[in-house]
Parts: structure tokens; sequence; C-alpha cells
């Protein structure tokens, strides 16, 4: 017991119920956002970051100061030693750039070594482009470093177990890297070139570098110390910050980071002999650069330079297994230089793997599943060959489509797919599609202003805009369009078309785009690619010129049915370098249609298909879950019914021992008993507190008993038993609804009982309720008097055998009330029972057949009321003497005083009759003023509520 | 008074208490409902002659928000998709969970909810009844705010295409398929706020705290939904999905969002739903 009232002091004072669980359930949520958020991150490693000098260029002994850091995984130790990656940079990064994936890596147990290149950063030395004679050698000696750790897992002296990883800028040199060293186990070359020539001056027809177009747009940005170019996709190249995407067709870049390029190098500042036209670029290479952009044209000096930093001459010695990965959305290395290394790669034999993503220079990571896709590919590539786990990859080729945006981050979603083998750009088949157009005359703007505008490197948000801005100059582009298409065209690789052009100088510089036009018009160039082409010998007159066939970018697009292609042919490019004379040139479409090549791909399931299996898992739970709560529930009910009292089968109601203690300790029942019988009408009598209203609510089934027992008609009682439908009932006073009127409600009601109609007598509850006309309008205009009555009504409904009525004459006038006991004297024949709580002594003594007097909780007197009310042994005198009277009264035999107030007496005659008692005190010459008999209902009573009360002032 | 041998009164079967009918009159006649669900058909024609003082010259803005507005002339089924779009985010959470807040909450206070157990209606039947009605006049704002739109929007602007820029146009035969996917899935999330005002509503007296508590804590979710910084933790907001019907306009359809959201709002409905039952079943009512 105790225990017990400890425990409820505790309870008391915490707060109570529902606020305490609302206050845990916000404490445990803020407990949880916290440790989230201050959650240790990523795997316990080292790093080191050293500055490291080494010796390179052409003669192998010039000295350059590296910036580095190593990052070990904390299980390496020389006695166990672990695999290396050597992670390269994007251009203008630094090694800062790569610390993400650098750490990844680490995490995935590999030591990582990554460096600021030279010419960038605190590096020391010169951009010279990836030269195998310095960042390549830089590169070698760093594998020489990795050798000689004594962590770091060996193939043999000298020769580290390593691969190398990088994008960009990092991509070709781990492709060059790997064709100047053996040592090299697997390489993974991101959004990088094969030929730096044909990727800075391409042109689509086929045509050498030296007759290219200049793609003086990023060659400028990468000169002039733009952004943090070249990253690869993210999670594994780096520095590509989170982006707003823009529209799929020319989806956000990579973050800019003005001030991080050559130029402008925090720490080290370019030496007094820089030349300011150059920066930190290699003399020879600014040279170059600054020859290519004047002219706009390369020259075969510029184009070698290029080329030597470009792995296409030196696929052949490249043994590393590779993993080639590009970006879609890429006008600065596009889908076709992946291609041309793969293909070199290939020829030698040499394991490759293709993966081609929706981001790029121009789109960025690309969404979420495109990182994961690529993330998961590189993990899987090193782990087999340079860490010598997992199985062998295979070379399926996987590249995926933008789907559209996603709906909750406003990313871009696509979808990825794969195939078994690596078709090239070409595609697996082709869909053939005509366009067709006159002859139409363009003009070449001088000095290539106006220009058209395709893509904007660095766009960034802007690239949103490129929609509204993006498109041709009118007068400077051709158009050649298709009939609507009949069904979608899923195209994957480079398409080609074929044109026809006359020049009057008979050279012609062209940008042809392949445009998907939708039923309403609007144009879209899929990632703002295009392509440039350089025609020479071309005739004066159309007539006499011979079809040219142009390979467009590759692009990885759907066509739907119902769009057009359009090919437009223009003369001017934002992005590249045109002829600074005006000319005017005339084009017509070629003698071929356009090429749509296409590679047929299954899906790549989503990690997200689990989600699906999860929804038909819960679905079916929840199922299995009501299914099994319902047969619990039912056949919990039928060992409920079945049980029935048989010594009370036909009593309407007893109640015996019924305690009802609230959560918050306080006693409202302690201890009832009580029966009602056929033809009674008991009144449960108490002053207001007395626990009377409990005791109903518990008989209604609206509270829980703490201990104790009902059963009406022997049927046990709980909260919805069906034997409550015997039970005619008014607790606490009304309750209707109030937009309904007083007959609507009635009915609703008994509808609600789902009983027959008919079976309500709606007639006799009506004539009972009194309330005329008025109980057709709307309960919220009705009194307290009538409520009253229409409740009474609606517990007579159907003429239940048990009618309970909490205060019935509450809110009633005289008249109403002298009736209503009519009423319920006449309710209770035919077997039938009324229980009446009252706080009104007369009423239950003029309506009730037998009385239940509660106070406390408990019951203090209960019993047929004229025997409660009927006369009682104790008689009130009031006499002219008191002291005299209760001496002569002391000597009577039986006779007792009772303690009574000032200057009367309560006596219990016990037997004595009343005229002898007033001859005693008479003869005694004690005058007696009044002789009042007592009720033993009134002794009770008054006991309880004293004088003051309503109760008995109402008398 | 004749009396069956099971012990109740003739023609009283528990299962046959508060029928559905019966239930759905009682709320049909109640202003609330009337109004909740006149607004529902007023709202899209208070839109449709909002646009007719469109000047057409005004920014509305980026974003998809501003797509669906510049698109939502372009075709009855566009012109539906934005009033579902505008009335997402909270009149539909208002008037779901006015509907399955107030629905016991407001019997407590009216006090009828005691004659109602008296009667006696089981108290599983009584939530049962009481929820199944609310979902059908959830359900009924729901098709009526389309339907009306729908027959609106094709009357004033004709049945074209759905456009949208997350995606190329959808012949209107599909077009109206997505957006009764659309509406199916926006059901699914409201379950979360039918959920949380039908617990609330077995726990108060005061239907208005019911409704009113449902729709502030749909908003506080709303609200940390929007910091970034919770990371992952957003993932189990009950809003954090809210929006993935966007999902569902583009090609190939989006649903790996749409499940997630669909997993987690029944999650939460039936967990809500539950706990409904569970303290209704074991309450003491003493309203």
């Amino acid at each position: 017991m105790t225990s017990r009232l400890s425990i409820r002091r505790i309870r008391r004072a915490l707060p109570t119920g529902r606020r305490a669980v609302v206050a845990a359930l916000v404490a445990v949520l803020l407990a949880v956002a916290v440790g989230w958020t201050v959650r240790p991150r990523g795997p316990e490693l080292r790093t080191e970051a050293a500055m490291l000098t080494v010796r390179s260029g052409p003669d192998g002994q010039q000295p350059v100061d590296l910036d580095t850091t190593f990052y070990l995984p904390e299980e390496a130790s020389p006695g166990h030693q672990v695999p290396a990656v050597l992670l390269a940079h994007g251009f203008g990064g630094t090694k800062e750039s790569v610390r993400d994936d650098a750490e990844e890596f680490a995490g995935r147990g590999y030591a990582v070594l990554t460096w600021t290149a030279r010419g960038f950063g605190r590096s020391g030395g010169e951009i010279h482009l990836d030269s195998p004679d310095y960042e390549v050698r830089d590169a070698q000696r760093l594998l020489d470093w990795l050798a000689a750790r004594p962590e770091i897992r060996t193939d043999a002296t000298g020769d580290p177990r390593v691969g190398v990883v990088g994008g960009s800028y990092g991509g070709a040199l781990a492709l060059l890297l790997a064709a100047h060293d053996r040592r090299v186990d697997a390489i993974v070359p991101m959004i990088t070139w094969n030929d730096l020539s044909r990727s800075l001056v391409p042109d689509s027809a086929g045509g050498p570098a030296t007759a290219g177009v200049f793609k003086k747009g990023w060659a400028g940005l990468f000169f002039g110390g733009g952004g943090s170019v070249g990253s690869g996709p993210a999670g594994i190249s780096g520095n590509v910050a989170a982006q707003p995407q823009g529209a799929p067709a020319s989806a956000g870049p990579p973050s800019p980071d003005p001030g991080a390029g050559p130029g402008s190098g925090p720490g080290r500042a370019p030496g007094p002999a820089a030349d300011p036209s150059c920066g930190r670029f290699a003399a020879d290479v600014c040279a170059a650069y600054l020859r290519i952009a004047t002219a706009g044209r390369a020259d075969q000096a510029a184009v070698d330079l290029l080329q030597r930093s470009s792995p296409a001459g030196v696929l052949d010695r490249i043994t590393a297994p590779a993993l080639l990965v590009q970006g879609e959305a890429d006008s600065l290395f596009p889908l076709s230089e992946a291609d041309a290394n793969a293909r070199g790669l290939a020829a030698n034999g040499t394991p490759v793997r293709v993966a081609w993503f929706t981001g790029g220079h121009d789109g960025g990571d690309g969404p979420e599943s495109d990182s994961d896709r690529v993330r998961f590919l590189t993990v899987q590539w090193l782990d087999h060959y340079v860490k010598g786990a997992g199985g062998a990859p295979g070379n399926d080729f996987t590249w995926s489509r933008i789907a559209g945006f996603d709906a909750l981050d406003r990313g871009l979603v696509a979808t990825g797919y794969r195939t078994t083998d690596y078709p090239g750009t070409g595609g697996e088949r082709r869909t053939d599609v005509a366009v067709t157009g006159p002859e139409q005359q363009i003009a070449n703007p001088p000095n290539g202003n106006p220009a058209a505008i395709s893509s904007v490197p660095f766009a960034g948000g802007l690239s949103a805009l490129l929609d509204g801005v993006a498109g041709d100059v009118p007068g400077q582009h051709a158009r050649f369009e298709s009939a609507p298409l009949a069904e979608a065209v899923d195209v994957v690789g480079a398409p080609t078309v074929s044109i026809r052009a006359a020049s009057p100088t008979g050279e012609a510089v062209l940008f042809v785009k392949l445009y998907d036009v939708d039923p309403n018009g609007a144009a879209t160039l899929p990632n703002g690619l295009i392509a440039p082409v350089r025609l020479t010998g071309l005739p004066q007159r159309l007539a006499d010129a011979r079809p040219v066939t142009v390979t467009l970018p590759a692009i990885v697009r759907r066509f739907e049915s119902g769009h057009r292609l359009r090919v437009v042919v223009a003369t001017s490019d934002q992005a590249y370098a045109s002829p600074a004379e005006p000319v005017v040139y005339t084009v017509a479409a070629g003698d071929a249609p356009v090429a749509l090549p296409a590679v047929a791909g299954e899906p790549i399931p989503t990690a997200a298909a689990v989600w699906r299996w999860v929804l038909v898992g819960l679905l079916a739970a929840i199922v299995v879950g009501l299914v099994v709560v319902v047969a619990v529930v039912r056949r919990r009910h039928r060992r409920h019914d079945s049980s029935v009292h048989p010594e009370y089968a036909d009593v309407p109601l007893v109640v015996q021992r019924l305690r009802k203690e609230y959560a918050d300790g306080f006693v409202a029942v302690s201890n009832v008993d009580f029966e009602v019988h056929p033809g009674q009408v008991v009144g449960l009598l108490g002053p207001n507190g007395a626990g009377k209203t409990t005791t109903l609510r518990v008989l209604m089934g609206l509270t829980q008993p703490t201990a104790g027992e009902i059963h009406v008609f022997g049927h046990r009682l709980v909260p919805g038993s069906p034997v409550l439908s015997r039970i005619g009932a008014l607790v606490e006073g009304p309750g209707f609804l109030p937009h309904l009127s007083g007959l609507e409600n009635l009915k609703a009601y008994w509808r609600a009982t789902g009983r027959p109609e008919p079976d309500a007598r709606f007639a006799e509850a009506l004539e009972i309720a009194g309330l005329g006309d008025s109980v057709h309008r709307k309960i919220k205009t009705y009194s307290h008097g009538m409520k009253q009555r229409l409740a009474i009504a609606q517990a007579m409904l159907g003429l239940p055998e048990l009618l309970v009525l909490d205060e019935p004459t509450d809110g009633l006038d005289p008249p109403q009330i002298a009736e209503m006991r009519r009423v319920l004297q006449r309710y209770a024949t035919d077997g039938r029972a009324v229980l009446v709580s009252s706080h009104l002594l007369a009423e239950v003594e003029q309506t009730c057949t037998h009385a239940v007097v509660v106070n406390k909780g408990r019951i203090v007197a209960s019993g047929p009321v004229e025997e409660i009310i009927g006369e009682s042994p104790s008689v009130l005198f009031e006499v002219t003497d008191p002291d005299a009277a209760r001496t002569v009264l002391d000597r009577l035999d039986g006779v007792r005083v009772l303690p009574g107030s000032n200057g009367q007496l309560v006596v219990d005659t016990n037997g004595t009759a009343r005229s002898e008692v007033v001859a005693e005190l008479v003869r005694a010459g004690i005058g007696v003023d009044r002789v009042v008999p007592r009720r033993r209902l009134e002794d009770a009573f008054l006991a309880l509520v004293g004088e003051t009360s309503r109760g008995s002032g109402d008398r | 008074m004749g009396t069956s041998t099971v012990g109740t009164a003739a023609g009283y079967r528990p299962s046959a208490t508060l029928p559905f009918l019966a239930e759905f009159r009682r709320q049909a006649s109640r202003r609330r409902t009337q109004l909740a669900l006149g607004f529902m058909v007023l709202l899209p024609l208070i839109i449709l002659i909002a646009f007719q003082f469109d000047s057409g010259d005004d920014d509305n803005g980026g974003g998809e928000f501003g797509s669906l507005i510049s698109f939502a002339t372009s075709g009855g089924l566009n012109f539906t998709l934005f009033s579902i779009f505008v009335s997402a985010s909270f009149l539909l959470v208002v008037v779901v969970a006015l509907f399955f807040g107030d629905t016991v909450a407001s019997e407590a206070s009216w006090g009828s909810l005691r004659y109602l157990l008296a009667a006696p209606v089981p108290r599983a039947r009584l939530l049962t009844v009481k929820l199944l009605v609310a979902a059908a006049y959830s359900g009924l704002a729901l098709l009526l705010l389309a339907g009306t739109a729908l027959a609106a929007g094709t009357l004033r602007y004709g049945w074209s295409p759905l456009r949208s820029t997350v995606a190329a146009e959808l012949p209107p035969g599909e077009g109206l398929l997505r957006l009764l996917a659309v509406l199916g899935y926006l059901a699914v999330v409201l379950l979360v706020v039918a959920g949380l005002a039908f617990l609330l509503s077995v726990s108060t007296d005061a239907a208005l705290g019911a409704v009113g508590g449902a729709v502030l804590l749909w908003i506080l979710s709303s609200i940390l939904d929007q910091i970034t910084a919770l990371g992952v933790l957003r993932d189990f907001l009950p809003t954090h999905f809210s929006t993935a019907w966007l999902g569902l306009l583009s090609t190939p359809v989006q649903t790996d969002d749409v499940v997630r959201g669909t997993i987690s709002s029944i999650s939460y409905a039936t967990l809500f739903w539950a706990l409904a039952y569970w303290r209704f079943t074991r309450k003491d009512v003493t309203s």
C-alpha cells in the first residue's frame, strides 16, 4: 500500500498523462536529432600532409615541390599492407578538391595519395597540361614514394599495388600515367579527353584538328583562370558541390571557383619573371594557346603539343584495366572522347568498361542515382583489379537518361540502363528519319557577332534561363524538319546528318544541331551539344555541292512520338570561333536521312525498388494484424456474452461492491451495493459529489469501474455490453446535435441503435416530452428544461426495461415535475424498473418506491421508501425546560435522549408510545411545545447534508 | 417488451448499430460539412475567375510552381492539376483534419457521445463507422475539387493534353489517368493528417483542438522538412514525401518517392489509428 501511495505521489509530481507523453516524445526527437548532427562521421583514418620534392622534367632532374596529403586507413601497418589509390584532381583544383573521395576510398581500405598538380595551389612548377615529361613524371615519382611506404602492398620491389583515379585533367593523367608506367594496376579516368586537340579544335565532319573550329569558350575558361574545371561525377571526383540543376537540356555545371585558377593560386605567387599573359602556364603551352586563340585555328605545332598531352597516341601501351566514365552533359569532352579511348584500349586487349552518366562538365554530378552507380562501379573496379577482392566486374555498358525532375528536391532524376557489350557511339541499330526543307541562304556575321547560344560553360543557375536565351539568330541559320514521329525513338549514341553547302569563299564554318521539337513548337537542344564543322573546297552554287556527313555529339534522349526532329545549320555560336569575314552560305539537306542510333538496354533497378517490397510487406502486416485483432476481440466478446448469472437473471440491476478511483487518485465511489427489481422506482439519493453520477456512468458503460460488478438481467456489464440496449438512460444532462430538430435528434438516435423504427414508439415518447410543435425546432433554440424533457423522451424510446435517469427534474418547473413523477410511477409497471438519481429528498420521497442514500461514495441507507420514510423510533421534543425533561426521560425505561440542539430533545422512544412520553413530561410539570416524529430517511439524509444545503432548503 | 435469449433488447444487434448511412446523414446535416464540401466546389471556380484577370505579362516566378501556373490555363487537365497543387499543401489538410478531427470530439462536446455509447454502439464500431464516414467525406471533398476543376477547366480551356515542365506532354486520356494517380497519392499522404486528427479527436472534447492540433503538427513537420541540416531524419517526417506526386507527372513515372511516401503515410496512419482505437476503447468517457 505504501508503495502504491508513493507511486501515486510521484505520478502527481510529474506532469499529467498526455503532456508527459508529448514532452517525452519531443525530448526523444530532439535527442535523436542532436545525436544525428554530432555523430562521428566517416571511418577512422590517419592523414599526413607533406610537401614532397620530386625530380622530373625531360631529364628527370628538375626538382618541383608537390603539396600532398596521404590518407591511411586505421588498419594499415607494415604488418597489414594495404593497396593504394593515386587520386588526381581536375584542372584548377587542388588536393583539397578530392578530400571527400580520398576519405571514402580510405574508408574502404585503400591508402590514398592526393596531391596538387604542378602549377596549381601551393605546388611549384608550371602547368604543362599533363605532359609526359612533367605531370606524368611527377606522378611516377609519387608511385616511387608509395612503393617506399611500408604500409603499402607491393607487387615487386618499387612496384606498389595502385589504382589511379581522376576526373578531367586528373583522368587524362590516369591514362597517360598508365601508358608510361606499367606499375599502375587499374585506372578510372572520368570525363576526360582522348585527343585534346580534337576536344579544343573539333571538326565533326572528321577533318584534322588543324582544320577544326576553335572551342573558344571552354579554352578561354581554362586559360583565363576560370573555374575548377574538371571533376568527375560526384562522390568520386570530388569538387563538384551540390548545385541547382537546370532544364534537362542544359543541366547545371560544376560549381565555379573563381580565384582558384592557374593564374591566381594562393600560397605561391608567380615568380617575378612570370609573363602576365601566361600566369603559371609553361611557356610553350601558353604560346600555343595564344596562337590558337588569336587565329581561331590551330597550327600543326600547337596540335602536336596538345596531342603530346593526349592519351590517343599511347593507348596501345596501356595494360591497366580501365573503367571509363563520361558525362552526357559535357560540351568540353563529349562522349566521343571516351568512345575513342575505349576503342583504343579494347583494340589492345586491355579490359575496359564504359559508363555514361547524365552530368559532365556542363551537367555536374548528375542525379544521386548516377553518383551511386559511378561510385559502385569505381569501387567494384578497384576492389577487383587493385585489392584483389570481388569477382571480375565484366564489361557491360551502363548509361542513364534524364527522366525529369525529382519531385522532392527539384534535382534531376535519371533512369539507369545497362546492356552486355559496349556498342560505341554508333549504337546497335539505327532509325532513319528524313528531314526536309528548302535550300536556305544564311549569313555569317562579322567577327561571329551576334552568335547563337547553345551552351554556356559554367552557366550554373543561368542554364535554366537558357531555354529562353538559347536559340538561333534569324538569318544566320537554316532549318530542316521531319514529320512528327509515329512512335517514340530512344537515341543512345551519335546521330549523323547529311548536309550540302555552297560558299562564295569555298570554305564554311557551320554548326549543326539536332533539336527535339514538341507538338507545341517548343524546341530543345539535348544537353546543348552541337557539331562544329569546317568545310573546305565548297562550290559557289549549291547544285554542285556534294553531301557531307556530319556526326553529331552523342546523346541519350527519348524523342517522344508526335515530336519532330529539327536539324539546324547555323553560322555562329557563342562557344566557338567562326570566321571574321561576313559571307553568305547556301545550305540544303543532304542525300541521307538523320540516322538515330539506339541501344537496347534493360533498366537498372534502383535501390528504391526494395521499398516496393517493403510497402507490400507493410500492407500485408497491417491486414494480418487487423484480422488477428478482430479475431481476438470477437473471441473475447463471445466469452463475455455467454456468462449469465442465474441468480440475477430476472433482476434489472444488481450493483456489487462498486469502486471507482480516478487516475488522479480521487475515489468517487468506494463501495456501493444495491439492487433494482422489476416494478421498483429506485431513488439514488445523495448530495452533490456523493458519487451518484459516477455510479451511473459505470452503469452506462461510459467508465470502467476499478472494482466491483454490475449485472443487468444477469448479464455482467462491461462498457458496450449488448444488454445496455435494455436500458434507457439520461446521464449528466441531455446531449443532442444542436443543428437538428428535436424530432430529428430522436430519429437520428434511434437509427444509431440500429433497431427497427416501429419499436421506438416515438409518439409515446414525444407525448411524455410534451414539447408540442417545438419538437420541429432546432435544438439550439431549446431552453434547458425543453432539452431535459426531450432527453427523458429519448431515454424512454423503445420503452426499455430499465430506465436510468440522472437528476430528471433538473430545469423542470413544478407542474412538469409533478407530471414527471406520475410518468415514472406509471413506467415502472409491466415488469419495468426505474432508477432515478437525485439530490432532492422530496423528489425521491414522492417518486420512488425504494431509495438508496449515498454519501462520499458509500451507501448510508437503503430500502423501501415507506420503510425509511416510515416513522422512526426517534421523536423531536421542544420543551420549556430541556434539563428537567432530560432527567424525566432518563428515568423512563428504554427511552434514550440523543444528543440534540439547544431547546430541542431528540429522543429514541424505543417502543414506548409518544403519548406516554408526553404524559410523563406534563406530569413532571414541563411544558411541551412541539412533538415532531422523525423519519429514518430524513435522519440519515440530514445527518449527511446538513441544514444549510440545498437538499434540505427545498423542503 | 420481448427480450431475446441473448439478453439484448428486441432487434438490437451490435453489428447493426450506427449504420454507415445513419452516421453519413448525421454528418451531412452539419453546416461545417456542407461548407467544406461547398468550398471544394467553389475554389476551382474562384481560381477560374481569378485567371480571367490575368493580363498575361506578370512573372509567376520560377520552379515548378511557376510552370504549373503558366500551364494552368492550357487545358482542363492542367487547370485541375493547378487546383490540386494550390490546395494540397494546406486547404486539403485542413479539410481532412476537419472531417477526422471533428467527428468524435464534437459528439463528446455535445454530450451525444455518451448516449451513443449507452445505446450501446460498441466503441470499436463507433470508431470504425466514424472513420469510414470521415474518409468518405474526405474522399468526396477531393473528388469534388478535382471534378469541379476538371469540368470548369475543360469547359473554359478545352480538353487538351496534360503539360508540365517535368515531362513531355501527355495525351488527355493518359493525362486523366495520371491525374487520378495524383489524387490517389494525395489521398494516401493525407492519411497522416487523418490519423493524427482522429487520434486527437478521441483524446479531447474540443473539436477545434483536434482539428487545429492536427494542422499545427502538419505545419510543424513541414517547417522541419525545410531544415536540410536534419539530413536523413527528414525522411521520417510525415510531410517529407507530401509533394512526391509531382513525380507522377514525369515520363517514365517516378514512383520511388511515391512508394516511400506511401509507406511513410500508411505507417503513420496505422500507428495513429491504432493508438486512437487503443485509447478510445479503454478511456473513461466523462464528457
